[in-house]
């Protein structure tokens, strides 16, 4: 195969991504088409996970430590079918953020920080140039195997020269696909698309040559197991601190790496591609990895021992002879390191323009802002070929000469350093921007220390002696051998120091310091991104003018979709044309769309500048509090109003309850009166009719009709006498002439006006004078009229056949009880309750005379005295109970 | 006037999707133990190589979590549909 073929295939493929790219962005312009957007093309751009490291490098690993390359796969795994832990969420907020890149997620979460985003930019950077120098080195030793498979029919191609047109390709693929738009948060369709392609693609070259391997060279899957058995493979033994540590490291890599970050959260389309890709990513690693150990193991066996093993997959089939197949297996190694360097380039470079350039440029420049969407584009562009100006300088600087594998764990354990931060900050609300700034640094410096500068060898960066002796002789700080701690593989020590003195300075950091109102805010934002739909309220007032913002935003959106998004806003407000009212609902939106371009921080100072000229004061935040707390004390009132309502309902209720019974109680009073009145009324016309007939009548009959009538009227005099003393007491008309006298007094006068005393009267009254020494200051007659009621009443329905009655007078505080117990049968229990209605007549025994208002009497003259009256169950007879205040405090001798 | 008390017992859909939650979040768990296992392995000096064997066991053991996630996902994300919308921007639990 000729040099000339070889780089006319890989420029006819770099031709067809770039066809792909274009023609996915012409399409998602115009409407898209569904798969573009689909969960499948979701899935496989994740891919660029698998880089040259695992499609040229896996097989050199394994051939090195067996099993272990595993390791970097199966973190991943972990982490993608534990979605719903911490995927899901990281996913969330991104799109409720339109965070923009990890530094951006960093920086918005603890307070939309420049520092820290401009610090993660940094490691980010730092991490990733080895990387990209990896993918350079792959591609260009690939370029040299061919070189090497067909002597003769090319010259060995200057290695460096091939990187550097390597290195430039790739930058104009992304500069034309990364910075068509300057607002990163859109999606890249083009790119995505294009790195679907390359993610199939290498999966089919790698399964291609696997098969080939197995059922080709070696003959079945059975013939293949016996040579894994019988390699050197066989007796590498597996360093369990590097299996757990590995596999650690590579699962937190996937969240925190810059370009699975923009992959996985930045150009996700719709939380639900997570849900397919939580399995299918998973199964994509699996099939990257299966033949893997086959293709190393038939590669020692075959291949001379001087031959790179990080090249099996392109030198087997080489020499068996099949170049189409070996060209297929270059154009996936290609695939792998373009699709990386494409995206972790556009990654970055987002970031440094966002967190580094941006902020500097807008420190430097205190005016309002000038044409910024060509300073961002620019910034962006310059970004991308610097950072692989970056790997190249790396590139050539390491030698180009390591194992693929070992650079890799450099990178991942430096850009894993974020990871604690960002874990922290979206489960953690206490997590603060000191803490995280301290965690990140600290755990950089260990990391850089450790790993990163021992991994140029010694003598580049460290001196030889540092590694032997350490720093000025410092035994215990030795850079592989921390505090003394040796025989630990490099990478395990880097990674426990790091992580431990990370994750050691982001807790005590946080928990010492206290953060600012902003950082605690959106750390309510992050942490419960599931109980919040909207986002902050940030701006609460609005001095800015409408067309100041529109000129700002039209610099960084572009014109066309700015103007857009001001229009759209105006309508919404009921307004025409292109000037909304700057409404902090209003404001709010455009940040967040401003974000999607420059980061949260700087928009936030952008829109600060126009709007107040400053950032987010204690002042708007107290009327976001203010605001909230208004919403609850309403809900307050409103539950207290609701209360209130459903108490009068109750009383209204209640009320209406007691009208219906009145009305009923009136019509029965009604009722009973006119009956009460017709009785005696009758009589007497009835015998006054007698009277005025009988001429011939005799005398005494005369004599005893005319008594009747007379009695008769005497009745209805008392009855209505009694009616009217209720009528006067129930409205309250009647006067009280009150007095003080003793208790003893006006029971020995009520005793008096009864007869009870006379003798032969027919009751024993039995009473305790010296209780009843009690002086009370009341109304004397109307308390001798209860009194007089009762002991009527005892006297004329007590049916016991020596009928006594006992008059007991308690003093209990401030008010004096007396018993008035008599030794008939009673009251029945269910009579009880309505003696003391009117017209409550019990029986008819000695009915003549009474009215059956007596006891209505009783009860609301006590009401007047303040007192009471009521039947006393339980005292073997019956028993009334009259209750009344003493009205004087001193008690007589 | 005290708030309405939530319903004691859910209904039968947000149920079973509250333990298809549980069930995608153990998976991990598991994949944890099982991929934990070759810690315990004995080294090839003290056993005779199996290193095949112990390449299929640990791609079955991988297949079985790929497909349990697989039928628990596709489960979640039909349910994610019903109740999220185009935008999928509420939450489910």
């Amino acid at each position: 195969m000729s040099f000339d073929l070889l780089v006319s295939v890989s420029l006819v493929y770099v031709g067809l991504l770039f066809v792909i790219a274009y023609w996915a962005e012409r399409r998602a312009l115009k409407g898209g088409v569904r798969w573009l957007r689909s969960p499948l093309v979701y899935t496989l751009s994740l891919s660029i996970y698998c880089t040259a490291w695992t499609f040229y490098g896996a097989v050199g690993y394994a051939s090195r430590s067996g099993l272990e390359f595993l390791t970097i796969y199966i973190g991943p795994t972990l982490v993608l079918i534990g979605w719903w832990w911490c995927l899901r969420k990281l996913v969330r907020i991104g799109r409720s953020q339109r965070i923009t890149s990890i530094a951006d997620l960093i920086s918005s979460r603890y307070g939309k920080s420049a520092l820290l985003g401009g610090m993660v930019t940094v490691i980010a950077v730092v991490g990733t140039t080895p990387y990209l120098a990896l993918q350079l080195q792959s591609v260009t030793l690939s370029f040299g195997v061919f070189a090497e498979g067909t002597p003769g029919s090319f010259p060995v191609p200057d290695q460096r020269a091939t990187a550097v047109w390597v290195a430039v390709g790739m930058a104009v693929f992304a500069i034309l696909f990364g910075t068509r738009n300057v607002d990163a948060n859109e999606r890249h369709h083009g790119v995505v698309t294009a790195i679907a392609l390359e993610a199939l693609v290498k999966l089919f070259a790698l399964l291609a040559v696997g098969i080939f391997i197995v059922w080709g060279v070696a003959g079945g899957i059975g013939a293949v197991a016996e040579r894994i058995n019988a390699s050197p493979l066989a007796t590498i033994p597996l360093d369990r601190s590097r299996w757990l540590a590995l596999i650690f490291v590579s699962g937190a890599a996937i969240l925190v790496l810059p370009r699975m970050f923009q992959v996985l959260v930045v150009e996700n389309e719709d939380e639900r591609h997570l849900a397919t890709a939580s399995w299918a990513f998973p199964l994509y690693l699996a099939a990257m990895s299966v033949f893997v150990i086959p293709i190393a193991a038939v590669g020692m066996s075959e291949l001379p021992s001087w031959a790179n093993p990080d090249l099996f997959v392109l030198t087997l089939p080489l020499a068996h002879g099949h170049d189409l197949l070996a060209l297929l297996a270059f154009l996936g190694g290609f695939s792998s390191a373009t699709s990386m360097v494409i995206v972790a380039a556009i990654a970055l470079a987002t970031m440094i323009s966002n967190h580094i350039v941006l902020p500097l440029w807008l420190s430097l420049r205190a005016e309002a802002p000038g044409n910024l969407r060509l300073v961002l584009l620019t910034s962006r562009r310059l970004s991308i070929a610097g950072v692989l100006a970056l790997g190249y300088v790396y590139y050539v600087w390491s030698g180009g000469g390591r194992e693929l594998a070992a650079i890799g764990f450099v990178s991942f354990t430096g850009v894993v350093q974020v990871m604690p931060a960002v874990v922290g900050g979206i489960f953690w609300r206490g997590a603060t921007r000191i803490g995280a700034a301290i965690g990140v640094s600290l755990g950089a410096l260990v990391w850089a220390y450790t790993l990163f500068l021992p991994s140029f060898g010694p003598d580049v960066i460290l001196p030889a002696r540092v590694f032997a002796e350490g720093p000025f002789g410092l035994g215990w700080l030795r850079p592989h051998a921390l505090f003394g701690i040796e025989g630990l593989d490099p990478v395990v020590h880097a990674v426990i120091w790091s992580m431990a003195v990370n994750c050691t300075g982001f807790l005590l950091g946080s928990i010492a310091s206290f953060p600012t109102p902003l950082e605690r805010l959106q750390g309510a934002q992050f942490v419960n991104v599931f109980d919040y739909s909207r986002g902050p309220r940030g701006w609460s007032q609005s001095k800015a003018e409408a067309e100041d913002l529109l000129i700002m935003a039209q610099r960084i959106l572009g014109p066309l979709e700015a103007q857009d998004l001001f229009a759209e806003e105006a309508r919404i407000q009921g307004k025409a044309g292109f000037l909304p009212d700057t409404t902090p609902d209003f404001l709010d939106r455009l940040e967040r769309e401003l974000a999607g371009s420059v980061g949260a921080a700087t928009a936030h100072a952008m829109i600060g500048q126009i709007a107040i000229g400053t950032t987010v004061s204690v002042e708007d935040l107290m009327a976001v509090a203010d605001e909230a707390a208004q919403i609850m004390e309403h809900s307050i009132q409103l539950q207290a109003k609701s209360e209130e309502l459903s108490r009068t309902a109750r009383q209204l209720r209640e009320a209406n309850q007691k009208l219906t019974e009145l009305s009923v109680q009136k019509d029965s009073f009604l009722g009973q009166i006119s009956h009460e009145l017709r009785t005696p009324m009758t009589s007497i016309r009835a015998f006054s009719e007698i009277l005025m007939d009988g001429a011939g009548m005799e005398a005494e009959e005369r004599q005893r009709f005319a008594t009747i009538i007379h009695d008769e009227a005497e009745r209805l005099t008392r009855l209505l006498d009694a009616l009217l003393d209720l009528s006067v007491l129930e409205h309250g008309q009647a006067s009280l002439n009150c007095d003080t006298v003793r208790l003893r007094d006006v029971i020995a006068r009520a005793l008096a006006a009864t007869g009870s005393v006379q003798p032969g009267a027919g009751m024993a009254i039995r009473r305790d004078t010296l209780d009843e020494d009690i002086l009370i200051h009341t109304d004397t007659d109307r308390l001798a009229q209860v009194f007089i009621n009762i002991i009527a009443n005892a006297r004329k329905y007590c049916d016991a056949a020596e009928p006594q009655l006992r008059i007991v007078a308690t003093r209990r505080g401030g008010s004096v009880a007396i018993d008035f117990i008599d030794n008939g049968s009673g009251i029945p229990v269910q009579s009880q309750s309505v003696i003391f209605e009117k017209f409550c007549r019990l029986s008819d025994q000695s009915a003549a005379g009474s009215a059956g208002l007596g006891l209505a009497i009783c009860r609301e003259i006590m009401q007047k005295l303040g007192g009471s009256i009521a039947y006393l169950p339980g005292q073997g007879g019956a028993a009334f109970r009259v209750t009344l205040p003493v009205g004087i405090s001193e008690r007589a001798a | 006037m005290s708030a309405p008390r939530p319903p004691l017992f859910l209904e039968r859909e947000s149920y079973r999707h509250r333990r298809l939650v549980d069930a995608s979040r153990i998976v991990p768990v598991f994949g944890m133990i099982l991929f934990f296992v070759p810690l315990l392995w004995p080294q090839p000096e003290e056993a005779p190589s199996a290193l095949a064997e112990r390449g299929i066991y640990l791609f079955v053991a991988w297949g079985g979590l790929v497909a349990a996630t697989a039928a628990i996902s596709v489960r979640l994300q039909s349910r994610l549909r019903d109740e999220a919308g185009p935008a999928g921007e509420t939450d489910v639990l």
